[in-house]
This record gives structure tokens, C-alpha cells and sequence, in this order.
């Protein structure tokens, strides 16, 4: 499987990514929003997408630094309030949300197990660069077609496999 | 230029790229639900929304540097016609399919190369987005160019309809070469881009690409321009009031 075979290197601002949480002061509050997941993707969270970035507290502020996907993703608001309700719900009302633009969201910030995560729920994966293959998340074949560049949101394509017929959605390398 | 008349063209260039993508996405937006068929909808909407997403982080900008109280809302619904200053070729109505898409291509080229320049911008936050928006371009470039050979190579009456478009939008390609002393002055400054530099490569791959689709590039005996000036077609007032009804109507609606 495709998974296997990535060469693991971690892109530098994933690294800090990663680093920021494992050094932070505050496990609690990423752990809490390990629980918010992408709303249109329930299957990974926010962290595991790349979306969730930093957390600070301010005084009693919250302050969560998120990075959008896609320039226009309307999903990016439910997200911002979904943080902000957990993060109500477990005794931090009035907690802000920071957009950060750069570096810009890539899916190359995903960790293999989210990768996994995204194959088990039906949608295949990104590949490592536009011309990766792609593979049918049920059946594992190489024998697919591109139906639309587009599929159900900006952040995917549309396939179907000549195997088993699966008409599904690939996560499109960005 | 000093830091002040930095700051208030830099805001004023902001608001341009916006009003660029703005109006386009909104003509994609038109198509939600007429597409040809489902997929093809999807597509249009989702290239649309990208387009909106990127004039919202451009209006917001131009708003934190405003530093007024105006917001990305303020720009988008707030101003007529004359205020607009996106190039005239995205405001043209958005005509049928094989238009659509010639303008689409048109204009996915001209995008990802500016936006590939603008990438390097000294302005940070202008330098962000292009560097978000390169990742979509290449994406909205790869379905635009397909379409162009689909339709070009394709029967008698898509090729026909296809070279109708080309030779209806061509007199409105030169206004995305051109500038003013605006974008001089920031393009000089390491702010923005001096689209000139960006001709020579967009007419050789638009050629290759009319080449290949059996399409005839038109002889250029015409051209149109204004946009930035704000002297629009009278498309675009037509197109503003549908976008901003709620707001002429219930100024100061929020949601
Ligand atoms: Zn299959």
C-alpha cells in the first residue's frame, strides 16, 4: 500500500507543528479538541487534518490558531465554531480564534495514521504529488478513473474504480 | 514612496485583487445548478468558492489596513460600480458553457502566473494568499484546459461556440497586462506585480493551447479597458444588484 511506502520526511512547518504541541504548556486544552472533528470529515480532527495549529492562553483567554484548507472552504466556519463550543462547554467561554494564512495548509502535514483514518472512512488519501496513483479506498486497485476534478467539496476529486465499481471521493494533493 | 502612501496603495491593491476575484466568482456562482450535468456543477461551485475565499482574505486586508472599522463586507457589499475596479473580463456575463470556460482558461492562466509572482511579494499577508491561491490555480488551470480541448476537438457546434467565445473575450485580454502608477509604484517597491512581465508567457501557452483545440486565435484588432478606473460594462451593475440586494435593501443586515 501506498501508506508504506511514503518516505517519512516531515515538511518543516509540520515539524513545528508537531513540536509546538509536544512542548506546550497546555496538553489538556489538545487533548480536548482532539474530540473536534472535521465537519465534513468526521472520521479525522482538526489536529490530525493539519487545520488546528497552535493553542495559547491570554489571561482566561483561550486563543486557538488555526490555517484554512481551502481559500473558500464554508467549512472552515464550522470548524472555528466548533472549537469555540468545546472549548465553552469545558469552562472556557470566550475564547478567540486566530486565521493564520501562511504557511499555507498542505496535505502533506498528514500523518500516516490519519491517512489510514481517511481510507477506512472511504475517501482515498492524497498522494505525495499530483501524479502519485491513486487507489481505490475499498478494494485496493490501481485501475481507476478520474470522474471530475471536483468532487463533493474543493478538497477532493472524483474517481470511480474499474474493479469494483466504487464511485469515491480522492483527497486532492495540496 | 513613503510608509503612509505604501500602506494606502497597498490597501487599494488589495482591494483591486479582491473586486477581481469577487466578480469572477460570483459569474461562477451563477452556474450553481445549471450546470451540464451534476459533476460539472460541483466543479463550478467549488472554483467559485475558491475565487470568493480569495476575496475575502484580500477585502479583509485591505480592511485591517484600513483600520476604520470597514470589514471584508464593507467592500464586497458597500460600493457601486464606479468604486469596483476588477478587470472588465470577469464581470461579463457568464454566456453559455463553452464561454464560461473560455474565459475560465483564459484568466486560470493569467491567475496562476501572477499569482506565482505575487508569492514573492514583500508584503507578507499579499505573499500568503497568493501562495494559498497558486495551490488552487493550478487545480481550476488543469479543468479549464481540458475543457478547451473537449470543446475545441469536439463536434461542429461546441467548436463553434468555443472559437464565438474566444473571439468575444480576446478584445479584453490586453487589460490584464496593463497598469497604472499604482501597481508601477508597488511593482518598483517589491509589492506587487508588474503584469507586463507576464505577457509574453500567457500568449505562448494560450496559442499552444488554441493550437491544440483546432481553435483560431483571433487577429486582436480590438481591445477594451477601463476596469481598473472603474469604467465598467453595464454588466456589472446589473451583477451588483443582485449580490448586494440584501444589503441595499436592509443596510447594515447582519446574519
Ligand atoms: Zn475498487
Amino acid at each position: 500500500m501506498t501508506a508504506n511506502s511514503r518516505i517519512p520526511l516531515l515538511p518543516a512547518e509540520e515539524y513545528e507543528r508537531r513540536r509546538r504541541r509536544a512542548n506546550s504548556a497546555l496538553p489538556s486544552l489538545w487533548e480536548l479538541l482532539d474530540a473536534v472533528k472535521d465537519p465534513e470529515i468526521p472520521a479525522v480532527s482538526l489536529w490530525e487534518l493539519g487545520v488546528l495549529q497552535d493553542i495559547a492562553l491570554e489571561e482566561d483567554v483561550v486563543i486557538v490558531t488555526i490555517t484554512p484548507t481551502y481559500s473558500g472552504c464554508p467549512a472552515m466556519t464550522v470548524m472555528a465554531e466548533d472549537i469555540l463550543q468545546a472549548l465553552a462547554e469545558a469552562g472556557y467561554p470566550g475564547s478567540r480564534i486566530v486565521n493564520r494564512l501562511s504557511p499555507a495548509w498542505s496535505t502533506s502535514w498528514m500523518s500516516d495514521d490519519a491517512r489510514e483514518k481517511l481510507r477506512a472512512y472511504g475517501i482515498a488519501p492524497p498522494g505525495e504529488t499530483d501524479n502519485t496513483p491513486v487507489h481505490c479506498p475499498r478494494c485496493g486497485s490501481g485501475r481507476v478513473r478520474n470522474v471530475s476534478q471536483f468532487g463533493s467539496t474543493a478538497c477532493k476529486a472524483l474517481y470511480q474504480c474499474g474493479d469494483c465499481a466504487e464511485l469515491f471521493d480522492y483527497f486532492k494533493p495540496i | 514612496m513613503s510608509d503612509s502612501k505604501l500602506k494606502e496603495a497597498t490597501r487599494q491593491y488589495a482591494i483591486r485583487l479582491g473586486d477581481d476575484a469577487l466578480v469572477l466568482g460570483h459569474r461562477l456562482s451563477e452556474w450553481c445548478s445549471n450546470g451540464p450535468f451534476l459533476e460539472e456543477d460541483l466543479a463550478l461551485t467549488n472554483v467559485a468558492l475558491d475565487f470568493i475565499g480569495r476575496a475575502r482574505m484580500f477585502y479583509s486586508y485591505a480592511a485591517e489596513l484600513a483600520a476604520d472599522g470597514s470589514t471584508e463586507d464593507t467592500y464586497a457589499y458597500t460600493r457601486d460600480c464606479r468604486e469596483f475596479s476588477n478587470l472588465l473580463i470577469h464581470e461579463l456575463p457568464r454566456g453559455d458553457f463553452a464561454f464560461s470556460m473560455a474565459r475560465q482558461y483564459l484568466v486560470d492562466v493569467y491567475n496562476l502566473a501572477y499569482m506565482e509572482a505575487l508569492r514573492t511579494s514583500a508584503d507578507g499577508t499579499l505573499a500568503a494568499i497568493a501562495d494559498k491561491a497558486v495551490k488552487e490555480s493550478r487545480y481550476h488551470l488543469r479543468r479549464s484546459h481540458d475543457w478547451m480541448l473537449r470543446l475545441g476537438d469536439g463536434t461542429d457546434e461546441s467548436r463553434q461556440r468555443l472559437q464565438r467565445a474566444v473571439d468575444e473575450l480576446w478584445g479584453y485580454t490586453p487589460e490584464l497586462f496593463a497598469s497604472d502608477a499604482l501597481e508601477q509604484g508597488l511593482a518598483d517597491a517589491g509589492i506587487g506585480v508588474d503584469a507586463a512581465t507576464l505577457r509574453a508567457a500567457w500568449e505562448q501557452a494560450v496559442s499552444a493551447t488554441l493550437a491544440e483545440a483546432t481553435l483560431q486565435q483571433p487577429a486582436g484588432d480590438w481591445e477594451v479597458s477601463g476596469g481598473r478606473r472603474g469604467l465598467h460594462t453595464e454588466s456589472l451593475g446589473h451583477m451588483l444588484s443582485e449580490l448586494q440586494f440584501m444589503q441595499r435593501a436592509y443596510p447594515g443586515l447582519q446574519w
